[in-house]
């Protein structure tokens, strides 16, 4: 088994160590990096704006460079956070806590040192577990039947609607959604046209690319503009010999990595704990086992190490289930899922031997990435730190045009241009209700594949609608979806300790902010 | 109680659900349903309809027994009616004029529009972003990678 996975690795390697190959991966990481450093721009947008750039490269090549900007952007997020004290990215807002603190104190550029360490060493095991995880739950995965498929979609649905931001009902109900839009457009087996409203344009269904830059282009700029304070430069003056760490640093840092490292990939295996839960818990959890927890949020180096380092181990465990079963944790995902099936790929357990060099390409890539970040980083952190700077203003009007030509580029049509319009506002409409709108993605891209799954199901078991439960395999996961929704209900109704340690670190934050 | 009710977000976000749902399951009965062995077309849709509405009708439930908490405004504080027109009309402009006067003018006006939006910008300053981002943008689309938007035309 280890043997033949080292084998596809090295072919991986060679895969992706092709020129062009690299040159997509550094694409990549290069944007990826920098919009994790700009304020106001995230990975979701800027993979959606990239996705119809991809279309005339080959899929491997588009692959790469479309998971290099979501792990690349996760690398200049840190950046953001620890000298601007600004948590534009989720999964960095806990390395506020003590980056920040440390920057005051003059020691920004050791932290940032530690980040670029942690982050690598959270990457590698989550390419490791990966490499020996994805064969394995393919092995399994590929003895599916319809109801099997049905069942662990319907759990992936669930855990990625509930375990993410904000109410879990909310989620479901953007799940559902998610599962409508993808409806529209003409069935699968009779052709009949659902809901298109009679518009023509509307029979071959909604573009991923028009609802991926609709929700988290149009609408997150409506909901940023004016709303972003000029950034204070006051101590991003940081120089390449200021991230050298001390020794005494490095020797705290350590032993933090390994456990945020050991976290993250605990969180990614969980479907729908993405990097942003992962980094929560492991900062708790670093917080609650050393000597002087009173000094969590004055400066303490562990206190970056550690959720920098499950960000990133976690980052890199969200691709398993993603490329292995078919089934994205998160909407990061579910673009990345739409990318393969835009390219005519079928994601599913029958990727890796139907398309080895995506897949092996895909990981050996991500070595390639993770060590052009740390050289990308290491000594170019001035330019990143210049592009801080950069205002709001300057950006949003440039990606607007971005999202247009883009849209259009997806089939030379202006109609989607129009649509892209309404699923801002309506993604808006739907942001100041509390929705978030990343769950409709995971809907829409698993919509289609569910209902025909479905179908096939009853269709086998002769409208048995008992067969997800007679099915062994299958009944597991409904069993997993039921113990999810009680977790919720018991959950609501009585705030475990992890939760309790959030709300702390929450008041936290909002009081160290109040001191500032 | 209905009148603290009326107040609450989440009364709007369970109400928009489950008018939205009710509306699904509703369009869905059009379409035949068939039997479970043999789907139609509507039993996929009316299934997803039910759940929604149901899932609206939860989040109402919840707003009923949550207590009014301090910020229930869903309009944010300072309403950006300037900066949402101008986004939403940057890519209205980039339609029209794209589709009668080409890639060029349709560039400019959309990023020129959506510049506006800001508080602080300038008329200068947008005009000199805009054409930065036409220069580059119609280097990229039209000549490395070549979409098939004609530059400038006239007509449709």
């Amino acid at each position: 088994m280890i043997s033949t996975a080292l084998t596809d690795l090295w072919y991986g390697f060679g895969v992706a160590l092709e020129p062009h190959n690299v040159m997509w991966c550094f694409i990549g990481v290069f944007v990826g990096n920098m919009v994790g450093v700009l304020p106001g721009m995230g990975p979701l947008a800027t993979i959606s704006i990239l996705l119809p750039l991809t279309f005339g490269i080959k899929p491997v090549g588009a692959i790469l460079m479309l998971a290099g900007v979501f792990y690349g952007s996760q690398y200049g997020g840190a950046i953001c956070s620890i000298l601007l004290n600004l948590p534009c990215h989720p999964p960095h807002a806990v390395t506020c806590l003590d980056g920040f603190p440390l920057t005051k104190k003059g020691r920004g550029g050791a932290a940032l040192g530690i980040t670029v360490i942690s982050s690598f060493v959270g990457a590698s095991w989550g390419i490791t577990e990966m490499i020996f995880l994805s064969p394995i739950l393919v092995v399994v995965a590929l003895k599916f039947g319809p109801a099997e498929i049905c069942s662990l979609m319907l759990l992936g649905l669930l855990a990625g609607s509930t375990l993410a931001r904000g109410s879990p009902l909310k989620g479901v109900a953007m799940t559902v959604c998610g599962l409508l839009i993808g409806i529209v457009g003409s069935d699968i087996e009779t052709g009949t046209p659902r809901f298109t409203f009679g518009i023509p344009n509307l029979f071959d269904g909604v573009e991923i690319v028009a609802l991926a830059l609709g929700l988290f282009g149009i609408a997150e700029f409506m909901k940023s503009v004016n709303q972003l304070s000029e950034v204070d430069t006051k101590y991003t003056n940081v120089k390449l010999k200021d991230l050298r760490p001390t020794r005494e640093e490095f020797r705290r840092a350590l032993p933090a990595m390994f456990r945020g490292t050991l976290i993250g990939s605990l969180c990614a295996l969980i479907p729908g704990t993405g990097p942003t839960i992962a980094s929560f818990v492991s900062y708790a959890t670093e917080k609650k086992i050393s000597k002087t927890p009173e000094l969590f949020g004055t400066g303490m180096i562990e206190g970056v190490a550690c959720p920098e380092a499950s960000t990133h181990s976690s980052v890199q465990g969200d691709f398993i289930p993603t490329m292995s079963l078919g089934i994205p944790g998160d909407a990061v995902m579910a673009l990345i899922l739409g990318a393969l099936m835009i390219q005519g790929i079928v994601p599913g357990p029958q990727l890796i031997s139907e398309h080895p060099d995506i897949f092996w390409g895909l990981i050996a890539s991500f070595w390639i990435g993770n060590i052009i970040l740390v050289v990308l980083n290491v000594p170019m952190i001035g330019l990143w730190v210049k592009l801080l700077t950069i205002p709001y203003k300057y950006l949003y009007p440039s990606a607007m045009f971005f999202v247009c030509i883009g849209v259009y580029s997806t089939n030379n049509d202006m109609f989607q241009v129009g649509e892209v319009v309404i699923i801002g506002i309506v993604g808006y409409i739907l942001l100041l209700l509390d929705f978030h709108p990343a769950p409709v993605l995971l809907g829409f891209v698993l919509g289609p594949r569910f209902e025909e799954n479905f179908r096939r199901a009853m269709l086998i078991s002769r409208g048995d609608i008992l067969v997800f439960i007679k099915h062994p395999i299958s009944a597991v996961f409904i069993f997993m979806c039921v113990l999810l929704i009680v977790m919720q209900i018991y959950v609501r109704l009585r705030p475990p300790k992890v939760l309790a340690t959030n709300i702390v670190l929450a008041t936290d934050r909002k009081a160290s902010e109040a001191a500032e | 109680m209905f009148g603290t009710l009326v107040k609450k977000r989440d009364f709007y976000a369970g109400g928009l659900m489950t008018l939205l749902g009710a509306a699904i399951t509703l369009d869905s009965m059009a379409y035949s349903l068939g039997t479970l062995t043999h789907m139609g077309p509507g039993m996929f849709p009316l299934m997803l309809g039910l759940t929604l509405t149901l899932v609206g009708v939860l989040i109402l439930g919840t707003a009923v027994v949550t207590p009014l908490s301090n910020d229930e405004n869903i309009l944010p504080k300072n309403r950006e009616w300037r900066g949402w027109g101008c986004i939403l009309a940057g890519p209205i402009f980039f339609i029209i004029l794209g589709e009668y006067f080409g890639l060029v003018p349709a560039t400019y006006s959309c990023v020129f529009v959506s510049a506006l939006g800001d508080r602080t910008a300038t008329l200068k300053g947008s005009a000199v972003l805009a054409a930065g981002v036409t220069f580059f943008g119609v280097l990229l689309f039209s000549y490395v990678l070549k979409i098939p938007f004609p530059m400038f035309r006239l007509g449709h």
